[in-house]
């Protein structure tokens, strides 16, 4: 039997494409790219990156203080847009502040406010400036702590760290915590943000291009770094939900290497059919499919292998990295609410910067955006240490 | 279909090397002497990745292997959730100061270490299991966090899971912010079916009132409020003594945890 569904009742994402979901739809359709050449702090790199205007100048205040960074900053700024404080207040007088769950994924939380601190350590001593505060910036579960006391929620919270599958892990952790009762209902996020480790951590592994990414691309050489963050409140569905609904989820383990996917995504293969299997679903009921596509050479080659095996050739699918940049530990949930806007506006996105397709690659991507109608997606999102989520979405008939 | 079996159990801390160590201890059948703790190997791993690898992989993974062979299970097939406070701070101190220096030479090893899944990886990897593995952090309250996601995963999938909490003390400087005075790692096997081999039947239930269990022992109270993964030594020394009895853990301002345990 196919698992009950959750529908997503309210949703924003805030990226590189700008501040709320018109921003990232407006975007998406006119083909407009979030990406510029790296100005982040003072890196010196020649990598392109998906940098979120304005986090510089806007600390967090007076309660909130202690939890000043720029990851948290991001999380704020998310969840100020489309009313989605309204929405969880609304959600809060049905169900009671104690029975919303908060699950938020991040890769590397506020690392950044430990960058700076060693940065400004003791010359004698070695000692970190006095005003950084640990817990509450680079600590991963800063992300959640914080989300939760912004929306003053008091259910089970959690931060999911799974490299860059976490925002969507964060949804099958969300589906069980509410199938067995620990919640009745769960605000899903991620939040990752600039950082020195990332963008000097992917230079070191020579995977960051030094242009525009390109997945799938016959010349694709490497990512661009994002920095998004998106929050969604899931209940279960109502018989006639018209809203955006989670059929299914898929999770697995490559077993294969840390850092390198498996050649022929047999994790990726086991993440999609078991969404799949959960939403009692087949292959050719997706009408589009959302890659992780980050546009390395091998990650593209795992992924169109994995696709290829599930879905076959015409499955209409691509990446959106070439307008947002990966966003690491917020690209499932980012992903997850292109789909939903996909879903609700009847619009399969292209792949920005990609000319030539890879002729090694078979799967059935789209290069420009097609206006057509969609009942039934896949986001995929995969990460460092071989972890693998798949999530199905779909949309009945309004 | 509120509860599990505890199958197995793997421990590793100061004075409490592995479960027959630590049951011996918490049941008091033995003094707590916080001796210095025998160094992880984590033998299931190749021996070149174990050069490759830190403190932190090793110790979550010897106290996962040791719970599955305690158990007797295949992790091959057996999902895991992995909790953790602070993740791997030797490798983030490592890259925070070599992004200190001219050019910041991140060690790309030191990188794709840096994530709080990579224990997750190894064990995957050293195990051959390409099933679900979840890897959170809830600050002190990780290991009841990942009680409550284990326990949710075993629940919905009807599986067995692996349970592995760990933390250690960060390095200096980090060490003057996050205090955590002493390692820590503990795995449980849980299983959501009834068999003949349980070592105790835990029942949960969410929103107690009841503040959290605390130890009689100060040392090993220390320990426990001093790790965020040894917060799981009250359940522990429930299960080492094989009586009924009821734990609360603490779930910060979402109330508490808390746990029936029948023998």
């Amino acid at each position: 039997m196919a698992i009950k569904p959750l529908a997503v009742t309210a949703y924003t994402v805030t990226n590189a494409l700008g501040r709320g979901i018109a921003a990232s739809l407006t975007a998406l359709r006119r083909g407009e790219s979030g990406l510029r050449p790296c100005d982040f702090e003072d890196a010196a790199l020649s990598t392109w990156i998906g940098r979120v205007a304005g986090l510089e100048e806007d600390p967090l205040t007076g309660e909130f203080a202690p939890f000043d960074c720029r990851n948290n900053r991001l999380a704020r700024l998310g969840l100020e847009q489309d009313r989605f404080g309204a929405a969880v207040r609304a959600a809060r007088e049905r169900h009671g502040a104690d029975r919303i769950g908060v699950f938020i994924g991040t890769s590397t939380s506020g690392i950044g406010a430990t960058e700076h601190a060693y940065r400004q350590r003791d010359p004698a001593t070695g000692r970190l400036p006095a005003g950084f505060d640990y817990r509450h910036t680079h600590n991963l579960f800063s992300a959640a702590d914080f989300t939760r006391r912004w929306l003053a929620l008091r259910g089970v919270v959690l931060t999911v760290s799974t490299a860059c599958s976490s925002s969507a892990k964060a949804f099958a952790s969300a589906y069980r915590h509410m199938q067995v009762g620990f919640c009745d209902a769960a605000v899903v996020g991620g939040v990752d943000s600039l950082c020195l480790t990332t963008l000097y951590g992917f230079n070191a592994l020579e995977l960051a291009s030094s242009q525009p990414c390109r997945p799938w691309d016959v010349d694709r050489d490497g990512l661009n770094i994002g920095e998004a963050a998106g929050f969604a409140l899931l209940e279960w569905a109502e018989p006639d939900d018209a809203r955006p609904l989670l059929l299914g989820y898929g999770e697995s383990s490559d077993a294969h290497h840390m850092s390198a996917a498996h050649p022929e995504g047999a994790g990726a293969v086991l993440a999609m059919q078991q969404a799949l299997a959960r939403a009692e679903l087949r292959p050719g009921q997706v009408d589009y499919i959302n890659l992780h596509g980050t546009a390395t050479p091998s990650n593209d080659a795992a992924e169109d292998r994995a696709v290829l095996r599930v879905f076959g050739p015409d499955t209409p699918c691509s990446s959106t990295k070439g307008w947002t940049g990966h966003t690491l530990g917020a690209a499932g949930i980012t992903e997850a609410a292109f789909v939903w806007l996909c879903l609700e506006h009847a619009l399969i996105p292209g792949m920005l910067n990609t000319r030539r397709i890879d002729p090694n690659l078979g799967a059935g991507v789209v290069l420009d955006n097609r206006e057509q109608p969609l009942r039934v997606a896949l986001s995929n999102s995969f990460g460092f240490g071989g972890t693998n989520c798949s999530l199905l979405f779909g949309r009945r008939a309004a | 279909m509120n509860t599990l079996q505890v199958e197995g159990v793997g421990l590793m801390a100061p004075g409490l090397a592995g479960w027959p160590n630590g049951r011996a201890v918490l049941s008091d059948a033995r003094p707590y002497v916080a001796e210095a703790m025998p160094t992880a190997i984590a033998a299931l791993l190749p021996a070149n990745e174990r050069r490759r690898t830190t403190a932190t992989v090793k110790l979550a993974l010897q106290v996962a292997q040791e719970a599955a062979l305690h158990a007797d299970i295949d992790p091959s097939t057996t999902p895991t959730v992995l909790a953790s406070s602070g993740g791997d701070s030797e490798v983030l101190d490592k890259i925070c100061a070599a992004l200190t220096l001219p050019d910041r030479p991140v060690s790309p090893t030191h990188f794709h270490h840096s994530v709080h899944n990579t224990p997750a990886g190894y064990w995957s990897i050293a195990t051959r299991c390409a099933a679900a593995s979840l890897s959170l952090s809830a600050y002190d309250d990780s290991f009841a966090a990942g009680l409550m996601e284990a326990a949710a995963l075993a629940w919905t999938d009807r599986t067995r899971v692996l349970l592995v909490a760990y933390d250690l003390p960060p390095p200096f400087p980090l060490s003057e912010r996050r205090e955590i005075v002493a390692p820590f790692a503990v795995a449980l096997v849980l299983n959501p079916t009834p068999t003949g081999r349980r070592l105790a039947t835990l029942r949960l239930t969410r929103n107690a009132e009841r503040p959290a269990s605390c130890l009689d022992d100060p040392q090993l109270e220390a320990l426990r409020l001093g790790n965020p993964a040894a917060r799981s030594l009250p359940l522990l020394r429930a299960i080492a003594h094989s009586i009924a009895s009821r734990v609360t853990l603490s779930t910060g301002e979402s109330g508490g945890l808390e746990l029936e345990i029948e023998p």
